[in-house]
């Protein structure tokens, strides 16, 4: 079977062409975040909220899910992001802010107990979960959204470093994935993504 | 702290990919083990062969894949493996008895079957259309926002990985299939330098442009978190320089076995031959 080269480049551009387009129309919105609609499983974990009680996804379920992880001795990048999501979640109408619920998950269960998560989350406001975790459950879960975490070596104080992902994983009122905020992302570009889905316009 | 077993564990647990390399590494012993003493090759070839086979299958199913997710130049370093290094040693080893005979074993009535498969291989076989899958691969899964897409689906990065090793073992297949082209239909040796020529400058272009961005053309590992805490920068250098210079030495490294086989080939010409009878 002899089809000339040439017949079979263009093949290949028309594949690579489609490939390009399907991989670009299954959204008839533009997002300000990444959208990752299909690229990643439901929400699931297996942790224990601020009260110190196991908790599943069930817990909050029906609601638009802002996920991140961090830990509370984290210097510049947890503080920062929560408080932008807290004031994208505070300058929502009433109607949408019902929807929303952030999930605070700190990948640092030997200095974050349950208390000292709720004390953090607290300060940042009210439409925040706390969770943490064995970390073999912190592991299942951050693999499951292709992050990690590790640890700095402590120093003489017993002060480490944990390092983690930036992003905010954004699921929708079913539990899917839909949206990846990056850490460079501006409160109003968060908060326009953030109506849509509570609204259930997209 | 992580104990020596679990390095090898897989991070990422693929039974279809395990299967794969059992199958392989099976059907390559049975047909070992099977094929007449005369045929057989030697302990050398054997060796590279496996070697080949296993170093595949450790950057996929080992802890080293982990890295590979979270480290950009780890990555690079996976792909050099799954498409060049990998695939190389086990063109070299020319399993092609191997496969005769076990294609031998084939009862006939299947033969037939087996057909459309050899139809695809011709196709993808084609000088031009090889070399373009070859760089066009690397160009495909390298371009910022798929390659986002596949480090963050777990579906697509395997279908990344497994596409780049088939597409090594085809393209290296092609240009290091001993059989000569003077005696066979295989493909000329002047043919053979110019695709590894043709792959390796888009190759180094695209090494040189991650290398030289001042920017973050990969910002995945920035959002996904790194697996332990390096400058983004040099990560970024790290992996330009391993998508540059050590496929530009294969392609140099390549063109030379090529070089060696086609004078070794032209002293055993059927024609000198002949004209040696003759002036003798």
């Amino acid at each position: 079977m002899n089809i000339p080269a040439t017949v079979q480049n263009r093949f290949i551009w028309v594949l690579s062409l489609m490939i390009l387009i399907a991989g670009c129309s299954n959204s008839d919105r533009n997002w300000n975040a990444k959208d990752i609609s299909g690229l990643m499983p439901e929400l699931e974990y297996e942790l224990i909220n601020a009260s110190g009680e196991p908790v599943t996804a069930e817990a909050n379920a029906g609601a638009v899910r802002l996920m991140f992880f961090g830990f509370t001795s984290c210097p510049d990048i947890c503080p920062t992001t929560l408080q932008k999501l807290s004031r994208v979640v505070k300058e929502l109408p009433d109607e949408a802010k019902k929807n929303v619920e952030i999930l605070f998950v700190s990948v640092d269960p030997k200095r974050d107990t349950p208390e000292r998560i709720k004390n953090y989350v607290e300060f940042f406001g009210d439409r925040i979960t706390g969770l943490t975790g064995p970390e073999k459950n912190l592991r299942q879960l951050s693999k499951r959204y292709r992050t990690t975490f590790g640890y700095e070596d402590p120093d003489e104080k017993g002060n480490y470093a944990v390092s983690h992902s930036g992003a905010v994983y954004v699921f929708d009122r079913q539990g899917r994935a839909r949206l990846l905020v990056r850490p460079e992302q501006s409160v109003d570009e968060i908060r326009e993504d953030i109506l849509a889905l509570a609204t259930g316009r997209a | 702290m992580m104990s020596a077993a679990e390095y090898l564990l897989p991070y990422d647990f693929s039974p279809l990919t395990i299967l794969a390399y059992v199958l392989v590494l099976g059907f390559y012993a049975y047909g070992l083990f099977g094929m007449p003493e005369s045929e057989r090759p030697g302990g050398g070839r054997i060796f590279v062969f496996c070697l080949g086979v296993l170093l595949c299958y450790a950057v996929m199913q080992t802890r080293f894949d982990y890295y590979s997710q979270y480290m950009f130049f780890v990555h690079r370093g996976q792909h050099l493996i799954l498409h060049h290094l990998g695939p190389i040693l086990i063109a070299l080893s020319n399993p092609l008895p191997v496969m005769q005979h076990l294609y031998r074993q084939i009862p006939k009535a299947l033969r037939p079957y087996l057909a459309p498969v050899g139809w695809i291989y011709r196709v993808l076989q084609q000088p031009a259309l090889a070399s373009f899958l070859f760089f066009g691969l690397i160009y495909l899964w390298l371009w910022p926002p798929i390659h986002f897409d596949a480090m963050l689906s777990r579906d697509l990065y395997w279908v990344m990985n497994w596409s780049m090793l088939l597409d090594g073992l085809l393209f290296w297949w092609l240009i290091f299939d001993p059989r000569s082209p003077i005696t066979t239909n295989a493909l000329g040796y002047g043919k053979r330098m110019l695709c590894l020529a043709v792959v390796a400058i888009p190759q180094m272009i695209l090494g040189a442009i991650i290398v030289f961005s001042r920017g973050m053309v990969y910002d995945v590992y920035e959002v996904c978190g790194r697996a332990w805490p390096m400058p983004p920068e040099t990560d970024q250098l790290l992996g330009g320089l391993l998508t540059w210079i050590p496929p530009a030495m294969m392609s140099i490294l390549g063109i030379l076995i090529i070089l060696r086989r086609a004078m070794r080939d032209d002293v055993n010409r059927p024609t000198h031959a002949r004209a040696k009878e003759v002036t003798q």
